[in-house]
C-alpha cells in the first residue's frame, strides 16, 4: 500500500513540479535576524483565513434577504450548535485582523522597510489596509438589526459630503434613495464577492512581492538605504549569514498566529459575538447606533470636530490620509532606516497613535449623547424643604435638562456639571443662560413659564460645594 | 503594420472588447439603483382625529421601493406634528447632521439624537450641537379626513450645506 501511495506521489509531483515549487518558496533565504516585531504580517494573513473559513460557513446559515437575515442571524446564534461560536470567531477574527494590520503597518513604518526596493509593498498594502476597512464595515452592516440600518444611513450621509457627486454615491451605497429590499443584499455583495476579489488580488502582488525583494533585515543606525548599491548587498548579505525561511524564521510566526487563534477563541467562546440590537427597522427611533470599536474614533470625531469645517474633513480627510500613505515610500525610499535616526516620523507615529486612542476613548465613553436613561433625582440630591427647589429638580429631569448635565452622580455628560453650580454662577447668570441657551444648548426661554423658570434656578441655586459634599456622602 | 503586430493588436483588441462585454451587466446592475426612478407615492399615515392638536407623533410608512422581500427596512418614519385643526408638518427622523434617528422628547418638546448630541427645537430648527440645517420635511397632505405623507428620498446633507 505504502509503495502504491508513494509511486502515485512520485507521478504526480513529476506533472506537477509541487514540491519544487514549495521547496523553493520555503527555503528562500531570509536575514538572520528577523525577530518578533515581523510576525504581525503573517498573523494577518492568518486572520484572512479565519475570517474565509468562518465567513463561508457563516453563509451556509445566514440568509442574505432583507426581511430574514435578521432571523436568521438569531437562529444562527441561539439555535445552530456552535453557531454562536462561529459567529464570535468571525467577529474577533475581524478584531484581530484590523488591529494585526495596524501594528504590522506601524513597524513597517517604524523600521522604514517601505524603502528601496520594497516601495510596492507598502502602496499595495495601504489599498490592503483600505480594503479591510470596507470589509470590515460591510460586514458589520451585516448583522441588518436596527444599528445596522441606521449606520448605513450614517455612511450615506458622509459620501453625502463629496462635492458634486455626492447625492449619486450616497444612492450607490443604499442601492436607492432610501434604505430598501436591495441594500442589504448590496452589501452582502460587496462583503462576499467585490471586496474579497480584489482584495485577493492585492494581498497576491503582496505576497509576490515578499519573495521578489526579500524580508527587509532589521535596520542599523548609520546603514542607509542607498538604492543604486541596495540589491547586491542585501544578495550578499543573504548569501553570507542568509538562513532559510522554513523553519528558522517561520516557526516564529506559526508560534504567534497560534497565540493569536488561540485568544480568538477563547473570546469567541467567553464573551461571545456582537448581540443583534432591535430588528432593522427604519421606522424604530429608540436607538443609540455605534458603529464597532475599530471605527468608534472615527465617530467620536464626527461628534467632537466643529461643524464648520466637518463637510470638508469628512471628504478631505481620507482622500489626504491616503494620498500620504501612498507617497511615503515614493518621498523617502533612500537613506536612514533606523527610528532613532528620523525623529519625525517617530514624532508623527506617536502623534497618530496618541489621537487615534484618545478619539477611540471618547468614542468608547461618547459624552456628547443624551443620558437617554437617566432617572429621577433622589430625595438624597433634592432640598426637601424648599418647594420650589423640589418643583426644580423635577424640572430638571422632566426637561431633559438631565440629558446633558450632572447634578451628583446623575445625568448626561455633554454640558457641565451643575453639581455645584451655584458656587460658579450667580442666580442672574444661571436665568440668562436658560433662557438664552448657546451654541451647544438649546435656548428655554420659550419652553419654560416664568414659574417654571423660577423654580429651576431655586433648584441650581442649592447646588453648592457645601451641599454636594453633605449629599454624596 | 506586419503580420505579428496585427495579430497581437487583434488579439488585445478582441480582449479587450470580451472584457468590456462582460463587464457591462455588473456594472448596469451595480448602478441601476441609480437610474431607476421609483415614482413617488401618497401613504396614509392614519385619520386626521388619531392626531390630537399641538401634539407630534411618529407615524410609519412604507417606502417608495418597498417589495415584498424588504421586510420592514424598506419602511420610512416621520414625526408629524399637527399644529392646527387642518396643518400638518412631516418632519423626517433623519438628523440632518449624519442620518441618526432623531426622537421626540415631549416634556421638554424637543428632538433629541442619540448619536453626536444634536437638539432640534419642535419647528425642527437646529436648537444645539453639531446639525448644519433644520431638519428636513416630508410632504404631508389630507384627504378625505385621513393624514397622507409623501415617501421621499432619504435627506442627504451635501458639503454645500
Amino acid at each position: 500500500m505504502e509503495k502504491i501511495l508513494k509511486k502515485i506521489w512520485i507521478w504526480f509531483d513529476d506533472r506537477s513540479g509541487l514540491s519544487e515549487v514549495v521547496s523553493s518558496l520555503a527555503k528562500h533565504k531570509v536575514p538572520p535576524n528577523v525577530n518578533w516585531s515581523y510576525v504581525f504580517g503573517s498573523a494577518t494573513l492568518f486572520c484572512l483565513i479565519l475570517q474565509i473559513v468562518t465567513g463561508i460557513s457563516l453563509s451556509l446559515l445566514y440568509q442574505p434577504a432583507s426581511d430574514t437575515a435578521y432571523q436568521s442571524l438569531q437562529y444562527i446564534s441561539n439555535v445552530v450548535p456552535l453557531g454562536s461560536v462561529l459567529r464570535g470567531l468571525h467577529y474577533f477574527g475581524a478584531s484581530g485582523m484590523i488591529l494585526l494590520m495596524g501594528i504590522h503597518m506601524i513597524r513597517v513604518f517604524v523600521t522604514a522597510s517601505y524603502k528601496y526596493p520594497r516601495e510596492l509593498s507598502w502602496i499595495s498594502g495601504v489599498f490592503l489596509f483600505a480594503l479591510t476597512v470596507f470589509m470590515g464595515f460591510t460586514g458589520q452592516l451585516l448583522r441588518w438589526d436596527d444599528a445596522a440600518i441606521w449606520t448605513t444611513s450614517l455612511a450615506a450621509e458622509q459620501v453625502g459630503r463629496v462635492p458634486l457627486i455626492g447625492d449619486t454615491l450616497a444612492h450607490f451605497l443604499m442601492a436607492g434613495k432610501t434604505i430598501g429590499g436591495e441594500t442589504l443584499t448590496r452589501f452582502f455583495s460587496f462583503h462576499v464577492f467585490f471586496i474579497p476579489a480584489i482584495l485577493f488580488g492585492f494581498l497576491g502582488f503582496h505576497l509576490y512581492l515578499v519573495i521578489r525583494n526579500g524580508i527587509s533585515e532589521p535596520p542599523k543606525i548609520n546603514r542607509p538605504v542607498d538604492p543604486t548599491t541596495y540589491r547586491s548587498w542585501y544578495e550578499k548579505m543573504l548569501e553570507k549569514r542568509g538562513v532559510p525561511f522554513w523553519p528558522d524564521a517561520a516557526w516564529k510566526d506559526v508560534v504567534f498566529s497560534v497565540l493569536a487563534l488561540a485568544l480568538i477563541i477563547f473570546l469567541a467562546i467567553y464573551v461571545g459575538p456582537k448581540q443583534l440590537g432591535g430588528p432593522p427597522d427604519p421606522a424604530s427611533v429608540e436607538v443609540t447606533p455605534k458603529p464597532d470599536w475599530y471605527l468608534l474614533w472615527i465617530f467620536a470625531m464626527f461628534a467632537l470636530m466643529p461643524p464648520e469645517i466637518e463637510s470638508y474633513v469628512i471628504f478631505i480627510g481620507p482622500l489626504l490620509v491616503g494620498i500620504v500613505l501612498f507617497l511615503i515610500p515614493l518621498i523617502a525610499n533612500a537613506g536612514e532606516r533606523s527610528p532613532f535616526k528620523r525623529p519625525w516620523s517617530m514624532a508623527a507615529v506617536i502623534a497618530i497613535i496618541t489621537f487615534v486612542i484618545s478619539f477611540w476613548r471618547m468614542g468608547v465613553i461618547s459624552p456628547w449623547v443624551p443620558a437617554f436613561k437617566t432617572e429621577p433625582l433622589p430625595a438624597s440630591v433634592v432640598p426637601a424643604i424648599n418647594p420650589a427647589a423640589a418643583r426644580g429638580a423635577d424640572l430638571f429631569y422632566t426637561k431633559r435638562c438631565q440629558y446633558c448635565h450632572k447634578i451628583g452622580k446623575y445625568g448626561g455628560l455633554k454640558g457641565p456639571d451643575l453639581s455645584t453650580v451655584a458656587n460658579r454662577l450667580t442666580p442672574d447668570q444661571i436665568t440668562i443662560r436658560i433662557v438664552n441657551g448657546s451654541k451647544e444648548m438649546p435656548a428655554y426661554g420659550g419652553f419654560l413659564t416664568d414659574k417654571e423658570l423660577d423654580d429651576l434656578v431655586a433648584f441650581l441655586k442649592t447646588r453648592t460645594v457645601r451641599n454636594k459634599a453633605s449629599k454624596n456622602k | 503594420m506586419d503580420r505579428k503586430t496585427f495579430l497581437s493588436r487583434l488579439s488585445l483588441g478582441l480582449s479587450g472588447l470580451i472584457a468590456t462585454l462582460i463587464a457591462i451587466p455588473v456594472i448596469g446592475t451595480l448602478i441601476a439603483p441609480l437610474v431607476m426612478n421609483e415614482p413617488r407615492k401618497w401613504r396614509d399615515v392614519g385619520s386626521v382625529d388619531k392626531f390630537e392638536q399641538g401634539s407630534i407623533g411618529l407615524v410609519e410608512f412604507k417606502g417608495a421601493g418597498y417589495k415584498p422581500w424588504s421586510g420592514k427596512a424598506a419602511k420610512q418614519a416621520a414625526w408629524v406634528k399637527r399644529e392646527s385643526a387642518s396643518k400638518f408638518i412631516a418632519f423626517s427622523v433623519n438628523c440632518t447632521h449624519l442620518g441618526c434617528p432623531v426622537r421626540w422628547q415631549k416634556d421638554a418638546e424637543m428632538f433629541f439624537c442619540p448619536c453626536h448630541g444634536g437638539v432640534f427645537y419642535d419647528d425642527g430648527t437646529v436648537a444645539g450641537g453639531p446639525p448644519p440645517r433644520e431638519l428636513q420635511r416630508y410632504p404631508i397632505r389630507v384627504k378625505n379626513g385621513r393624514v397622507q405623507v409623501l415617501t421621499s428620498p432619504v435627506p442627504i446633507t451635501n458639503i454645500t450645506a
